[in-house]
């Protein structure tokens, strides 16, 4: 039965936050001294309490927020209505007539359905009346008289809102005798979801979400009346990254997931609250099991993150815990073949063979690649022994997919609030549908909403480019360019026109022109002067505007077949011009923030901080730290090809798998001596190596992540490890053990204590405050908490009692300081003096205390530009683009047996000006050749590819290297001929 | 297109001008028309199902209603409908295989004067028995009846704004097929 009792947990919006406990149902509030009842909103008086109204529920006086559904307000007053079609998430629509109330107008009191009525002043509701209940019968017997009443063998029995409130509030028979209407059941409207319309009550929630949330309306009622269904349109599947979310919001079982149909019985599953680590987003879900397989996940309305969406992805990616090629024993290479053997010979084979190689040439004969899979805990073991014990600095959590750590880490950085309520949000990544899936939701609803304003610049049409007021298309490898030319003049606006905004627009206008006239129709990285233009004028608009508008920028990689040093030198250069402007790193790896935090980069070290301004601090800590910085993942991989890297770890990461350049990493794998893969499945690179530990995956781990915005969250293990997988950080602690040193940390807890005391943007993250309910949306750093969080809905997650908010408190005692640091622009970590907005460029070399004892300063936007060499463009070539795809062929995924059918086959994207110079047709078969190796596929048109490109999705069939072998890592950008088969 | 700033407007419109054209919105239409409109299938369809009018099951040239309310019930509807049936080698609800004839049982047409009312394409042909019925099917068959009757789809034969072509009104005037063509292939140039 649902829960009436979540009504304590808190409102979103500034209603709440102006008048903290006003919504507890309290029988007093600042709105209440206007005279209940004169509904005249223009009397209120204009203090803070003006957003708010009074409404009396059931004899209670409850302060309300303006425009607020009445339904809402009466749950958080803690008086729950029925309902089956309101979602706090979507628009009303007053389908279902489940939450008829009497509200009292002039002719007295009538029944009115309170989803679809905003809440007024001096409204009186009564919401439990025998008018109220007769309507509540009289709805349930008619939603029930098609419904076929299968609960026994119904995925929702026991969980089920129709079922649930029904036995609440229904009249308890029917009168119905007729015949049901009959549907040919189920029928599949996607790959994941079934329908069953006999059980459809008809409350477009899936309708109306893939119409409002996700953008793909490709569901809908057909017909009307008793005929009304649920349907596609012939051969069009509700195909959607969404798609299975409608089916956690179904309130009756008429939509069931093909993964967990018939699998369990609610009841009989056990759950825990985790995080999703399949990208960097960091959505949080619930992991539900039965007999210790994991069964399903659910999104959780966490508010500032998922908002209770998940993608497919995210949500079925768990099947791959029980492939068959998961690690289960650690493997040691014995007369060339990879044999089960204990993890005792298999640590001392794998330390015999790093001090081999530490022998053999120095601590920069060893390198990591990978950490991104690890829980910020492992990434952190990994970290210290990687840099104190074996002493390399050659460590790097990304491979050649992210950007260039000490830069990523020195940007001022923003929360995904922040850029869902950016006055301008600049999109400079690939497309986010296919990155991060459900911040594409996010943004895409904020944008409709009208709460920001999109530029957009990917050199390729993304799934956001018709919400773009302007998208520019900068040639690839020409980003820094496109930078220079919409900041050049917006900084000159700046200086000469800083109080007349629109004549300095005027004048920058003209100055660009003149410049794109005077000969460097290369500027502006091939965009059109117009499009310059106008994103050069929406910039100052919003810059200039008073209080200064805060621009957000959202910094991914469009192309990995591009050096990640262009983008980050552009992200540099925007950081100077606009020092106000924030940053959203969309990078993919799961938990790529925390393991970078963690100093999984070559060149810093845990905390944000530079390996020089950390040195004195952390060899305090850590007794050493390695004497010069050294290689990234590229440098490692070149250096391994070329015999100078002796031993090579991989840290759940696959380099054969999925670094771009397909031939270095093959090259680089065979000639290093010595390879260590710590991996949860069998990939291409543990085929190759001479010692495997096995590590625990996704929900069979504790600790915590860090997203994309710098939330740290935890991770529930819910089902254990395969026999003799372990934690990622215990074995590097035990790996550190077997070469005489001690990490100093025996558990989960320790580790994560160790990383609140050295690393000061995570001193916060302590496993108690992480433990506390207030930290339930995960502790952002080097920021307090978001205070906003939503009561959840119990049809929304269903039935779930550890998922319903325990009344947590509104806040915390530290609350007061939290809001401080969330209006400040990004202070620094408690202690370090240095405020992260303030930090000039190049402040991290210059403050460093010597002392030991004061914590390192953070790192700042980088004063140096990044030395990048962008060969100029080749008129007989096109520029390669490779972005990701969601559904791509990653190890987890491939491993999903749901989920790897859906990767698409690959096809080679141009714009259809490009296949006309070759005489191409769509669909003909093409040979793409670079320096490197070559590749055939299909070609299509495609208008929102520019000119001069051409666009392979970076995924490949199992075990083919694909575009990766057209991928030239010595270059910034890949070049490719395009030639006819024939 | 233009007389629509929201494109979306445009769709029942369309959907009007898209079966004059093609008599019933078979799927290709609707695709045609969600492209044109920048929606999804699905979303026309959705759309068109609701309104009795727009049919998106297969209909043929000639949609022939039968009254079955109780003026024309007592008149003797059933007897026609049955009648219909077994002249049009058809159940209520289906096509005839030569894509002529769609039978359909229908709620009250207005038209109890002229019980039992059926109406073919929503023109009204009144006072029906068995033998006229058949005469009427002849002639239908025959395209004698082409003037005053036009193919399913086709709602109004006059370009907008022209003095309306009351349904059931006597048939001759300035209309003929010639005027109807004209006016469908304009809305179609209208329309691209």
């Amino acid at each position: 039965m649902p829960e009436p009792g979540t009504g304590s947990g808190q409102a979103e919006g500034p209603a709440q936050r102006a008048h903290p406990g006003s919504d507890q149902g309290a029988n007093s509030g600042p709105a209440q001294s206007a005279q209940p009842g004169s509904g005249q909103p223009s009397e209120q008086p204009r203090s803070p309490g003006s957003d708010t109204v009074s409404v009396t529920i059931d004899g209670r006086h409850v302060v309300a927020r303006k425009g607020e559904m009445l339904i809402a307000a009466a749950e958080r007053a803690g008086v729950f209505i029925p309902r089956f079609c309101y979602h706090p998430r979507m628009e009303p629509v007053g389908m279902c007539r489940m939450c008829l109330v009497e509200v009292k107008g002039p002719r007295g009191f009538s029944l009115q359905p309170s989803c679809y009525l905003a809440v007024s002043d001096g409204q009186e509701v009564v919401t439990t009346s025998p008018k109220v209940k007769k309507a509540q019968d009289g709805v349930l017997e008619f939603l029930l008289v098609n419904h076929p009443l299968d609960c026994p063998v119904c995925d929702k029995g026991g969980e089920c809102p129709l079922q649930d409130q029904t036995l609440s509030y229904g009249p308890g028979e029917s009168r119905f005798v007729e015949e049901k209407r009959h549907w040919a059941k189920p029928v599949p409207i996607s790959d994941l979801v079934l329908l069953d319309r006999e059980r459809c009550i008809q409350c477009a929630r899936c309708t109306r979400f893939a119409d409002e949330i996700a953008g793909d309306p490709l569901i809908d009622f057909f017909s009307r009346g008793d005929r009304i269904e649920v349907s596609i349109f012939e051969g069009k599947p509700f195909k959607s990254y969404f798609s299975a979310n409608i089916v956690q919001i179904c309130p009756v079982g008429a939509l069931t997931a093909a993964p967990y149909r018939f699998r369990a019985r609610p009841w009989d599953l056990d759950q825990v609250e985790s995080t999703c680590t399949m990208c960097a987003l960091g959505c949080r879900m619930v992991v539900q099991s039965s007999g210790d397989r994991v069964t399903r996940q659910l999104g959780m309305d966490t508010d500032p993150v998922n908002q209770s969406w998940l993608c497919d992805k995210g949500r079925f990616a768990y099947e791959a815990l029980e492939h068959d090629t998961r690690l289960t024993a650690p493997l040691v290479r014995k007369d060339g073949e990879l044999v089960e053997t204990s993890w005792s010979e298999a640590l001392a084979a794998a330390a015999r063979g790093l001090e081999e190689a530490r022998a053999r040439g120095s601590a920069s004969g060893v390198g990591f690649i990978g950490g991104a899979r690890c829980t910020n805990e492992g990434a952190y073991a990994w970290s210290k022994l990687a840099k104190s014990v074996i002493g390399t600095d050659s460590v790097d959590a990304q491979v050649a997919d992210g950007l260039p750590a000490e830069v990523l880490l020195g940007l001022p950085r923003a929360t995904i609030d922040e850029a869902c309520d950016a006055d301008l949000l600049v999109l400079a990544s690939g497309d986010l549908r296919e990155e991060l899936p459900v911040l594409f939701l996010r943004i895409r609803r904020a944008i409709l909403d009208g709460r920001t304003r999109l530029i957009e610049c990917s050199p390729y049409g993304t799934s956001l480019s018709p919400l773009a007021e302007v998208s520019l298309r900068p040639r690839p490898g020409a980003i820094v360019e496109l930078m220079d030319a919409i900041l050049a003049d917006d900084r000159a606006s700046d200086h000469g026109h800083a109080a007349d905004a629109s004549s300095g627009v005027a004048a920058g206008g003209a100055a660009g022109g003149g410049a794109g006239a005077s000969g460097h129709l290369g500027a502006g990285g091939g965009a059109p002067a117009s499009q310059i233009e106008a994103a050069r004028r929406l910039i100052s608009e919003v810059s200039s505007s008073e209080p200064h508008g805060r621009v957000v920028v959202v910094i991914g990689r469009s192309s990995l077949a591009e050096d990640g040093r262009i983008l980050a030198e552009a992200a540099r250069r925007l950081a100077q011009a606009l020092p106000d402007a924030r940053f959203l790193p969309a990078l993919r790896r799961g938990n790529v923030m925390g393991a970078l935090d963690m100093g999984m980069a070559p060149g810093v070290l845990p905390g944000r901080v530079s390996l020089d301004a950390g040195r004195a601090w952390y060899e305090a800590k850590w007794g050493k730290v390695p004497a010069k910085r050294g290689l990234d993942a590229l440098g490692m991989l070149r250096s391994a090809a070329a015999g100078e890297l002796d031993a090579l770890v991989l840290v759940g990461a696959d380099p054969l798998g999925d670094f771009p350049d397909a031939g270095l990493a093959k090259q680089a794998i065979d000639r290093a001596s010595f390879l260590v893969a710590v991996d949860a499945f069998r990939t291409q690179g543990v085929e190759c190596a001479d010692v495997v530990l096995p590590v625990a995956a996704f929900q069979e781990r504790s600790g915590t992540t860090t997203n994309i915005e710098g939330r740290v969250t935890r991770l529930a293990p819910k089902v254990t490890v395969p026999v003799l997988a372990w934690p990622d950080w215990m074995v590097a602690v035990e790996l550190a053990g077997e070469l005489g040193a001690d990490l100093g940390m025996g558990s989960l807890d320790e580790v994560t204590a160790e990383i609140a005391r050295v690393a000061a943007t995570y001193e916060r993250c302590t496993p108690e405050a992480l433990a506390e309910p207030g930290s339930r949306d995960g502790i952002v750093v080097p920021n307090g908490p978001r205070d906003v969080l939503l009561p959840l809905d119990p049809i929304a997650v269903p039935g779930i009692e550890s998922v319903e908010r325990q009344g947590a408190p509104l806040r915390s005692g530290t609350a007061s300081d939290i809001g401080g640091s969330d209006t400040d622009a990004g202070s620094g970590p408690p202690g370090s003096g240095v405020s992260r907005s303030e930090a000039v460029p190049g402040s991290d070399d210059t403050s460093a205390s010597g002392a030991g004892l004061q914590a390192p300063p953070v790192l700042g936007v980088p004063a140096e530009p990044l030395d990048v060499h962008v060969p100029p463009t080749d008129a007989y070539s096109l520029r390669l683009v490779a972005p990701r795809r969601l559904y791509d062929s990653g190890v987890v995924m491939s491993r999903s047996p749901a989920l790897s059918p859906l990767a698409e086959h690959l096809v080679a994207r141009a714009n259809p000006a490009d296949l006309a110079h070759l005489g191409l047709a769509s669909g003909d078969l093409v040979r793409l050749r670079s320096a490197t190796g070559s590749l055939e596929l299909e070609a299509l048109p495609d208008p929102g590819v520019r000119e001069g490109s051409v666009v392979v999705p970076f995924h490949s069939a199992a075990g083919e290297p694909g575009v990766r072998s057209l991928i030239d890592a010595s270059v910034a950008v890949t070049e490719v001929r395009m030639e006819t088969t024939s | 297109m233009e007389l629509y700033p929201e494109k979306r407007s445009a769709l029942i419109p369309i959907c009007h001008i898209a079966q004059a054209e093609h008599g019933w919105l078979t799927p290709e239409v609707i695709e045609g028309i969600a492209e044109l409109l920048g929606l999804t299938p699905a979303e026309v369809r959705g759309t068109a199902s609701f309104y009795e009018m727009l049919r998106t099951e297969p209909t043929g040239r000639y949609l022939v209603s039968i009254c079955t309310n109780i003026a024309c019930m007592l008149d003797g509807a059933y007897e026609l409908l049955e009648h219909a049936e077994e002249r049009l080698g058809i159940a209520v609800g289906e096509t005839s295989s030569d894509g002529m004839f769609t039978l359909e049982e229908s709620e009250c047409l207005a038209g109890c004067d002229m019980a039992p009312c059926v109406q073919v394409n929503y023109r009204y042909v009144g006072k029906l028995d068995s033998a006229g019925f058949d005469s009427l099917v002849g002639e239908l068959a025959a395209g004698e009846r082409d003037a005053d009757i036009p193919p399913h789809g086709v709602l109004i034969r006059t370009p907008r704004r022209a003095p309306r072509a009351v349904a059931g009104a006597p048939s001759g005037g300035g209309r003929s097929a010639g005027g109807e063509q004209a006016a469908s292939s304009g809305a179609a140039g209208q329309v691209s």
